[in-house]
């Protein structure tokens, strides 16, 4: 094939709908940004003005982007669209991944109302905007890619500005040192996943997923040590044990918000891309039984490593780092045996771990602009004094425990058949029993709640309206997700490999 | 056909908006608001109802039979070659089903504003109403067995609510408690059965024609019989049958429209109704085990109406003759032994008896429980003896019940002698054993409900208890219902029900049919029968009864206390279950199972402590557990 610039067809970029209605909402938040500032007047500072029209814009255009994506999504053409020369590919299950994306992005944003409006942030507050769309759109080219190269440049698109936005809140010092910790170990894991993809290179001569599919099996020791430098590499990103020491730092140092698109979007995207890698790339049959291997010990380790952690800790940004490790490994199960049926469970895990998450921090984050309060004690008789947000919390902590009949028992239970359909009984036994031992620590904070008593409570607040907008979405994706089967039905009806 | 009857969803989900209205928002409203809410949504219900009766009856048949129609049918869980789904199958048995269940619930819908009128918590009353409307409809409506299993949970569950309602009373929480844990054990047999059922046969459609249900159906005839007995317990929880029927007696604490409507006309007969539905498969793979099941009724009707010749409450009775009803329906479908109406045969008649009859039945029994209603709201008494000579206080009640008394006691041309008819040609075409057995219980039935009647008014007068408070009628929300009802007792007879619903759908006609011979005998002993009670208990004073009493009085108080059945359950659950089994398990429980948790919560908190060095926040090192994990991963790869 001659791909010279000459002769490369343009008009190939249509194919790339989302990827181009993205970096259009990015360039008009960019130049909104730019132009909606009102001029400083004399003797007040850019930080005074208390109002900036760039959330409103934002919101309306990113939530236009994500409906207009959600669209052709309904009617499902189950063709992979291939672009330049294979370097792009696009599934409608993509579309799905990408919305789920999407509909995270915009509760994070809806939540991050009340943060951005403090004094120090109000003057970079398209800036966080802006980032937070560029990483969406690195992971956006990590999952529409079917060519290592393209694969890396998504990668770092989406990591790069994230050491940005964990230290957004520069001149706090936890921040600054997470942000350090963030960048420096994501540069490392990158460093050996190049040199991962460069030894898969130098065996095969080929960067394309399918043809490394045909060129590439598990007789050598380069190709398996170029094989584990990528599961690192990915394990870095989902957070999975032992590659995951970065992430109770980072996401207690981070602004709340912005560990809550951590342990979401980045989280999910990554975790999709991982399986869609290794069966499209390492799918030869040899190669499949080392990953798989290899997996199954890493599950294994991360829920349990991840369920005891959580046990010990206090800070509340803390628990939910450790609980957000622990949920990848479910996350993980999924990826067993590379199976349409474990891509479906692991979508819709997904799915229903954002709503759950997301909820879960729209409280913590809320409670923590309103009154800096952060310790899991701190939140003892929570419910005497708001009642409405210890419920709302409560549902989400039920479903990321797996109690019935909220989402997280039908998410636990998809994940859980595909792996054992996989041939995995024994992993979904350990999963299990770690699933009853997640429910112990899950439940010491609604115990914190309700029953605990407090001389100091948290007084009682009304909550800014984007939180409240994204704690109604996250309530009625824990509620509606699981008992609606349509949700599972219809992510299975496009699942294919 | 499918597209016509799309409106049919709105059966189901007109009570569940008014459900979910009552509930959410009905501390809001006054209560003739939610008491309006609710009866209009059931309102249209009942129209939808009646329509769609008329719109399928109306049908064009197809080889001679009303084909069923699935309006809508969505996969709600797919597992692999299983899934549940939920949906609405329009057959014969359901419409009339939609009919029973719409009209009844109406009825009480509209009964209630007086019989509940002022009290405490009648929003909640009303939303209840509408979930377990809801639910009993979705239960006969049910596409397979797994949604039926649903609804019939949540008729539990609305059951419970409504017995309990009156929930600062101690009989009235210990009645739903009985109710619930004693339909609940039932209903793991339930369970058992349907994942036994699914398990082999890989379905929970109740399609038994289409080719590859069948073909799966008749792989697993070996256990059909198992799995259809163990859904069969589950029907006799809900329907009362012996030894599960205790519960039901004591839910008469619920509010009286309540019992009319849950524990007489509808839910009571989801046993019978599941029981019809899984028809075709006892029919062909478990004949034998079906006639265990028309045995089992057999008993129960006649213990029933043994009981409740002696009971004294009104409530009681009626409720000990509802079991016993139910029980002639679960005879008529137990003595069926062919699925065919051909060749002159009756061997099917009893499929066709029962729906009559569980349809007949529904009419006239909640007509009597909505006249037990006026009188208990009169008197504010359920026992006999506070009542007597009420024939002058309340006419209307007065020859709505009569009519109702002639009608379960099968005399022409009411509509329960046609019905029960059925049942008697059907048993005796079985065996003439139990078409004697089925003669001699429907005999009793007249006297207990003629003992009953006669009790209530005419008998002594109790002049003390009315002259502080003269009994007089309810208003004409009260009374309507009951007209509206009696109507239906005194015309349902001439349905020509056998031309719409038989076992293989084809039209059987059984006037053609009617033995007149029997139905001459059957009338006879019903007469006998009352004649008897008017001898015994119409005048003021009763020396026979008396005399019977003193001349038996082992007897009289066995059946009063019901045969000490009550005291066998406390006994076997407290003396036997508690000490020696839960006792036992129960330190087991504290101290091995707790203790292996305890053991188990410690070791974690220990290990966590002792890895937490792993975190010890120094970048470096975490570089180096980093490398370290990729290393041994490769390690893990290669060997």
């Amino acid at each position: 094939m001659d791909y010279s610039l000459s002769s490369l067809d343009y008009s190939q970029f249509l194919n790339m709908r989302e990827e181009l209605s993205l970096m259009l909402v990015i360039l008009l938040v960019f130049v909104a940004d730019l132009f909606l500032c009102k001029e400083p007047k004399d003797g007040e500072s850019l930080s005074a003005q208390k109002k900036s029209p760039i959330a409103w814009v934002t919101l309306t255009l990113f939530t236009v982007h994500t409906l207009i994506n959600l669209l052709p999504c309904l009617n499902g053409s189950m063709d992979t669209i291939s672009a330049f020369g294979g370097m792009y590919q696009h599934t409608a299950m993509m579309t799905v991944v990408k919305s789920v994306l999407n509909v995270g992005t915009l509760v994070v944003f809806l939540m991050a109302g009340g943060w951005l409006n403090r004094e120090e942030n109000r003057v970079k507050r398209g800036e966080f905007y802006t980032i937070t769309l560029f990483t969406l759109l690195g992971m956006y080219f990590m999952i529409s890619s079917g060519h290592f190269l393209m694969f890396f440049i998504g990668l770092e698109m989406a990591s790069v500005p994230m050491a940005a936005l964990v230290a957004f809140d520069k001149y706090r010092y936890e921040s600054a040192e997470a942000g350090a910790k963030f960048v420096l170990l994501a540069i490392f894991s990158s460093g050996l996943l190049l040199y991962g993809i460069s030894l898969i290179y130098g065996a095969t001569g080929t960067l394309y997923f399918e043809r490394l599919r045909l060129a590439f099996s598990a007789d050598s020791l380069i190709n398996l040590i170029g094989l584990t430098f990528f599961l690192t590499g990915m394990g870095f990103k989902i957070s999975l044990v032992p590659f995951h020491l970065w992430t109770a730092d980072t996401y207690q140092g981070a602004p709340t918000v912005v560990t809550s698109y951590l342990s979401v979007i980045s989280k999910g995207s990554a975790a999709f891309v991982l399986f869609t890698v290794l069966v499209k790339a390492f799918g030869a049959d040899d190669l499949a039984v080392e990953w798989n291997r290899a997996l199954f010990w890493i599950i294994i380790v991360t829920i349990t490593v991840a369920n005891l952690f959580a046990i010990q800790q206090q800070n509340l940004k803390r628990f939910m780092a450790f609980s957000a490790i622990s949920q990848a490994g479910y996350l993980v199960l999924g990826i067993m045996g590379g199976t349409a049926q474990g891509q479906t469970a692991l979508v819709y895990y997904l799915l229903v771990y954002m709503a759950a998450n997301l909820g879960a921090f729209a409280v913590i984050n809320v409670i923590e602009q309103q009154s800096g309060k952060i310790r899991i004690d701190d939140y003892d008789g929570l419910y005497n004094t708001n009642p409405k947000l210890s419920f709302l919390m409560t549902l989400c902590l039920f479903s990321l425990a797996g109690i019935p009949p909220f989402a997280g028992m039908f998410s636990k239970f998809f994940i859980f058949m595909a792996a054992f359909n996989a041939g995995y009984p024994w992993l979904v036994l350990i999963a299990l029993i770690n699933t009853v031992l997640s429910l112990y620590y899950y439940l010491l904070i609604v115990k914190a709640m309700y029953i605990k008593t407090n001389a100091s409570p948290i007084a009682t607040f009304r909550s800014d309206n984007g939180t409240r907008a994204a704690l109604v979405i996250c309530t009625l994706g824990v509620v509606l997700f699981g008992i609606m089967g349509v949700c599972y039905s219809y992510i299975d009806s496009l699942s294919i490999l | 056909m499918e597209n016509q009857f799309i409106f049919t969803l709105l059966i189901l989900l007109l009570p569940l908006a008014s459900f979910l209205f009552l509930g959410l928002a009905g501390h809001k409203l006054s209560h003739k608001a939610a008491g309006l809410v609710g009866t209009i949504c059931l309102g249209i219900v009942a129209v939808l109802s009646y329509y769609t009766a008329i719109r399928y009856f109306g049908s064009p048949r197809v080889d001679g039979a009303f084909q069923p129609v699935v309006p809508i049918n969505i996969s709600w869980l797919p597992l692999g070659k299983l899934s549940f789904d939920m949906g609405i199958l329009l057959d014969p048995i359901s419409v009339v089903m939609l009919i029973v269940i719409s009209t009844v619930s109406l009825m009480v819908h509209i009964y209630s504003f007086g019989y509940m009128h002022g009290e405490r918590g009648f929003q909640r009353y009303y939303a209840f109403l509408s979930l377990f409307t809801m639910s009993m409809l979705g239960l006969v409506v049910a596409t397979n067995i797994f949604q039926m299993y649903l609804f019939w949970e949540l008729v539990g569950v609305s059951s419970y609510l409504l017995i309990g309602f009156f929930y600062t009373l101690k009989p009235a929480i210990a009645a739903s408690k009985k109710a619930f844990i004693v339909t609940r054990f039932a209903d793991m047999f339930f369970l058992i059965g349907i994942l036994i059922y699914g398990f082999y046969t890989k379905t929970f459609s109740f399609d038994f024609t289409d080719a590859e249900n069948a073909r799966n159906i008749a792989g697993a005839a070996f256990i059909l019989p198992t799995a259809l007995f163990l859904m069969f317990l589950g029907g006799a929880g809900k329907s009362a049958m012996f030894p599960l029927h205790i519960w039901l007696p004591d839910a008469m604490e619920g509010p009286t429209p309540v019992s009319a409507l849950i524990h007489a006309a509808t839910m009571v007969v989801a046993g019978v109704y599941q029981v019809a539905r899984l028809f075709p498969l006892w029919i062909q793979y478990a004949p034998e085990t079906l006639h265990v099941v028309a045995w089992i009724g057999a008993f129960t009707a006649f213990y029933a109406a043994a009981v409740a010749c002696a009971q004294s409450d009104i409530k009681r009775v009626l409720a000990f003759s509802t079991i016993s009803q139910i029980a002639f329906m679960m005879v008529a479908l137990g003595v069926c032994t062919e699925a065919t109406t051909g060749h002159g045969h009756e061997g099917s008649l009893g499929y066709m008896a029962s729906m009559f009859h569980l349809f007949t039945h529904a009419m006239f029994k909640a007509t009597l429980f909505l006249c037990a209603g006026c009188l208990i709201h009169a008197v504010h008494s359920n026992e006999m003896s506070m009542m007597g000579g009420m024939r002058k206080y309340m006419p209307v009640t007065h020859w709505t019940f009569l009519i109702a008394c002639l009608a379960i006691s099968g005399i022409p041309p009411f509509s329960g002698f046609f019905s029960k008819d059925e049942i008697l040609s059907a048993s005796f075409a079985y065996s003439p054993v139990m078409g004697w057995v089925m003669t001699g219980i429907a005999a009793m039935t007249a006297f207990y409900m003629f003992r009953l009647y006669y009790g209530i008014f005419w008998g002594t007068e109790n002049k003390e208890h009315h002259s502080a408070h003269t009994p007089h009628e309810g208003g004409w929300v009260m009374t309507f219902p009951l007209i509206f009802l009696t109507i239906f007792t005194l015309v349902a007879g001439f349905i020509p029900f056998g031309k719409l619903v038989s076992a293989d759908g084809q039209a059987y006609d059984f006037l053609a049919h009617f033995d007149w011979k029997l139905g001459a005998t059957s009338c006879l002993i019903a007469l006998v029968s009352i004649a008897l009670a008017t001898y015994i208990y119409k005048g003021e004073k009763q020396p026979v009864a008396d005399r019977l009493q003193a001349a038996m009085p082992r007897l009289h108080k066995w059946a009063y206390k019901r045969f000490y059945l009550d005291e066998v359950y406390q006994y076997v659950t407290h003396q036997i279950i508690f000490k020696h089994i839960s006792k036992p398990l129960a330190w087991f429980d504290r101290h091995i199972i707790d203790g292996f948790f305890n053991f188990l919560a410690w070791g974690t908190h220990e290990l966590g402590f002792e890895i937490r060095g792993f975190q010890s926040g120094s970048i470096q090192k975490y570089a180096f557990i980093f490398l370290l994990g990729a290393i041994v991963l490769i390690f893990i790869m290669i060997l």
